[in-house]
């Protein structure tokens, strides 16, 4: 409709009457309808769009610039209302350099070998992207600013890693306790789901139960895992006591150790996402072409080499993809940390979110909300670095 | 025509809900004339406390056809910010409030809170004489008017198995030593004759939980001398707080302690679960509330009914110089109000829950609210709930302690009565009775501040000294924030409380 309507606009327009000649009326009032119908058009584009556009402003952006100013200010109840007082980056501060930097951050000591190591190769990795880019034919200035100050924030955070994990009496904090979750969870999550999506495309009997079967934990909402997972995980009662008993663990919990309280959370967090790996990777599995599998495996290649090869390198994309999308996620995690373990013991199992959360719910709205924009550039950093490093791998190989 | 009709039944359909939601609006409101007034009580996700509350509305309705309550229920570390931020923000949906009544300090001052000392004066059924003079000063009053409705009274004492401890041949614990001891050497014993090793000792330990009373009831012992007017939190010259010292360390250590000799999970317990163990025979001692006492004649749960005995808090023989921080002996110079040359201080930790009105909406809710309030806490109701361990109310009239009827009824032992209430008594009528904290802040300095230090030392984050550093820090700069004139002196007038 839009269309007809703009070519009647169009033509309208189109022939210049004569002067004094009979065209002259018919001609205005063609003007005059045409004008018409354009400022119809332009109106009914400002009504169809602005609506939208509005209501994308009220939820999106105002709430992003008001927690902006909010991450900026100490926000008190008072007796007629609410006082907002502006502080600077005080609020940033103390989770960077303040009281809660071994909160957010961690306890920082010196670095053992194994950190240096770690510091080391990650540096190299970044200095060697970074060469490669102004090796590159398309070197722009703003491109390779930001990849500078995006390499110095990235090695600047794994030399922070290590010295809360890779140290002697260092203690990682919300920020680093998130990072675990997120690389180790999605690295497990990815291999079980190909792991089982390769399983699922095999001629099996039962083959249609065990994907429904592989499915279900994703439909059942956090909280329900969360409260599973603390029953299941309690060696005092629940369903696998005698378990516990004949392996000898009445007497251990899994909450009174740091790494096992953080290690029941992302068994928890694997459990409920790895049917999101599987149910992707096997649309990519089955849409593949068997042409060339058949092929390779004519011209001699075993199972091994064609996974390696062929079926791998196909799945590149959607892989990049799908951990693209679980790592934006994962980051947010609150649900498990929060019901199975409160974030202990101490503060062991603290997400960044449920840090972000223990502060709003005690009405340090100012820090919460610094916390949130720490992890939104945290979130952004790594997504970015994540995308710019594979997206050269996936066009090689496309 | 069909779309006609369809429309037509839309219409119809938009009018009802409008017609509908704009009664139940009415309703809501509590306007008067609107037909029944509704008052929506806020307090936390028991089942304890908003048991009694919901059981208790239909008969009330019954009584008064034209209030209709309900009670809205959220976890206990979220009530404190509901409630603020409803009241703050002109929000205003719920009329009433069960709650914390340390809050006060931070509800009073901007005129949340409904003042009821009129009421209170002119309600006879509430019986307001029979309500435990302390409760009546401290947990309902603030600042010489009275602002809420007692519904529970609230000490921390310790309980023991009374068949376990006479077996062994042991006494109950009279220091927080002997209750080392006790839990040491009951470690491991089956104490159910379920064939099982069972436990010591039985205390919540759980962050965002109870954990920050728990030290406290410890601590007082060590802290507290001179009786109720010199305070266990703060040293009343300065405002300083008395958590950098050799008591506050001795008390983080007991309390660490008491986890060896408890269920391996006791880091992520809080007292739901404690009772719980204990209820069901597999601890030797624990420290509680009132709460243990009802919950063990409970027939459908309790395996340890006439089994269970309760004694004040353990107290020490060492107590602190506060001049010096450091720990000396308990003498007749030192420890004034001490007992065998031991320093009790049993805390009246939290108050007791307690019914509040909101400031801000109509004379008809409040009086409506009001009507409620008095009528849970007059004694033909509390005199029953108060036995009744669910409820998670635990007595606070003059006449539940006098009267051991009420509780032989309910299906204690005369003995186990008398050991319970004087255990409650002794803490009650105690000269060196420790007033829980109850000024501007208090949510902050205990349970956020105080609550993450000790749940990070109990983990073993941090050492005892960064706890105490942490937790001093903390406090600090809340005083600061707050200003150190204001909180002092808000400090001294929360002591000063007539008992």
């Amino acid at each position: 409709m839009a269309s007809s309507d703009n070519s009647e606009t169009l033509d309208a327009r189109g022939p210049t009457p004569v002067e004094g000649s009979g065209l002259e009326v018919a001609t205005g009032e063609r003007e005059r309808v045409a004008g018409h119908t354009f400022r119809a058009a332009v109106s009914a584009k400002n009504v169809f769009l602005w609506p939208a556009l509005l209501v994308v402003l009220a939820l999106s952006i105002f709430p992003l610039i008001v927690s902006l100013y909010l991450s900026v200010s100490r926000l008190e109840f008072q007796a007629n209302g609410i006082d907002v007082r502006f502080l600077g980056f005080d609020n940033y501060a103390s989770l960077l350099f303040g009281t809660e930097q071994d909160h957010f951050i961690g306890v920082l000591k010196p670095l053992t070998p194994v950190g240096w190591i770690i510091v080391a190769v990650v540096a190299a990795i970044t200095a060697r992207a970074f060469v490669s880019y102004l090796r590159g034919v398309n070197v722009r200035l703003l491109g390779l600013l930001l990849r500078a100050i995006a390499g110095l924030l990235l090695v600047g955070l794994v030399w922070l890693f290590a010295q809360t994990l890779f140290a002697q009496g260092g203690r990682p904090g919300t920020l680093f306790v998130t990072l675990v979750y997120v690389f180790v969870g999605i690295a497990v999550q990815y291999l079980l789901g190909l792991g089982l999506a390769v399983l699922a495309t095999q001629r099996l009997r039962g083959q249609r139960f065990f994907r429904v079967v592989f499915l279900l934990p994703m439909t059942i909402t956090p909280v329900g895992v969360a409260y599973m997972f603390r029953m299941l995980t309690d060696t005092g009662k629940g369903p696998f006591v005698p378990l516990f008993d004949l392996a000898g663990l009445q007497n251990f919990a899994w909450v009174n150790d740091p790494w096992g309280a953080r290690i029941a959370v992302m068994i928890g967090d694997i459990w409920q996402w790895t049917p999101f790996m599987f149910i992707v990777l096997l649309a990519a599995l089955e849409g593949q072409d068997q042409e060339i599998t058949e092929a390779a495996l004519v011209d001699g290649a075993n199972r091994r080499q064609v996974f390696r090869h062929i079926t791998l390198p196909a799945l590149l994309p959607v892989t990049t993809t799908v951990i693209l999308i679980r790592m934006i996620e994962a980051f947010k995690i609150i649900d498990l940390p929060n019901i199975l373990t409160n974030g202990g013991p101490g503060t062991a199992t603290e997400s960044l979110t449920l840090e972000a959360f223990f502060d709003w719910r005690t009405l340090n709205l100012g820090r919460s909300a610094a916390l949130a924009y720490m992890l939104l550039i945290v979130v952004t950093l790594i997504a970015t670095a994540y995308v710019n490093l594979v997206r050269r791998r996936v066009t090689a190989t496309a | 025509m069909r779309n006609g009709t369809r429309l037509g039944g839309l219409t119809w359909l938009a009018a009802v809900v409008t017609v509908a939601t704009a009664c139940t609006g009415l309703s809501s409101s509590g306007s008067p004339g609107s037909g029944a007034i509704s008052v929506n009580i806020l307090t936390f996700t028991g089942p304890q406390i908003a048991e009694p509350l919901q059981r208790r509305a239909p008969d009330f309705r019954t009584a008064n056809p034209n209030i209709s309550i309900s009670v809205t229920t959220v976890p206990f570390s979220d009530l404190y910010q509901k409630i603020l931020t409803d009241v703050s923000t002109g929000t205003n949906s719920y009329q009433a409030f069960v709650f914390d009544p340390q809050w006060m300090g931070d509800f009073v001052g901007p005129g949340y809170l409904e003042d009821l000392s009129t009421r209170v004066k002119a309600d006879a059924s509430l019986k307001w004489d029979d309500i435990g003079a302390f409760f009546r000063d401290f947990s309902a009053t603030y600042q010489g008017k009275v602002y809420t409705i007692p519904l529970d009274g609230d000490f921390h004492m310790v309980y023991y198995r009374t068949d376990i401890l006479a077996k062994d041949g042991l006494k109950p614990p009279e220091t927080w030593d002997d209750y080392l001891a006790i839990a040491q050497k009951e470690q491991g014993q089956d104490l159910n004759g379920d064939g099982q090793g069972d436990y010591g000792s039985c205390i919540s330990k759980k962050r965002n939980a109870q954990a920050y009373w728990f030290i406290t009831s410890i601590a007082g012992g060590f802290i507290q001398t001179d009786g109720t007017n010199q305070g266990a939190f703060f040293n009343t010259a300065d405002m300083k707080p008395l958590v950098q010292n050799e008591a506050f360390a001795a008390a983080l250590d007991i309390y660490k302690k008491t986890g060896q000799f408890g269920p391996p999970n006791e880091i992520n317990l809080d007292v739901g679960d404690t009772r719980g163990l204990f209820t069901s025979g597999r601890c030797a001692l624990s420290m509680d509330w009132g709460d243990i006492g009802t919950l063990a004649i409970d027939p459908t749960t309790s395996k340890v009914k006439d089994k269970v005995g309760a004694v004040i808090l353990p107290g020490s023989k060492m107590v602190l110089d506060r001049s010096t921080g450091k720990l000396v002996p308990c003498d007749a110079t030192t420890c004034k109000n001490a007992v065998n040359g031991i320093n009790h201080a049993p805390f009246a930790s939290f108050g007791g829950w307690s019914g509040a009105i909101n400031g801000k909406v109509s004379t008809a809710v409040k009086d409506a609210a009001f009507k409620f309030l008095s009528y849970m806490s007059a004694p033909e109701q509390s005199n029953v709930d108060v036995t009744i361990g669910k409820t998670g109310f635990n007595p606070y009239r003059t006449s539940q302690f006098s009267d051991t009827k009420l509780w032989v009824k309910a299906g204690m032992s005369e003995q186990a009565a008398k050991d319970y209430l004087g255990a409650i008594q002794a803490s009650l009528q105690s000269p060196n009775m420790i007033l829980d904290l109850r000024i501007p802040k208090t949510q902050q300095y205990q349970q956020v501040v105080l609550d993450k230090a000790v749940a990070q030392f109990l983990a073993g984050e941090i050492d005892r000294d960064t706890a105490m550093k942490q937790i001093y820090d903390g406090w600090e700069a809340i005083t600061n924030a707050e200003g150190r004139d204001k909180q002092l002196s808000a400090y001294k007038a929360s002591l000063g409380v007539q008992r």
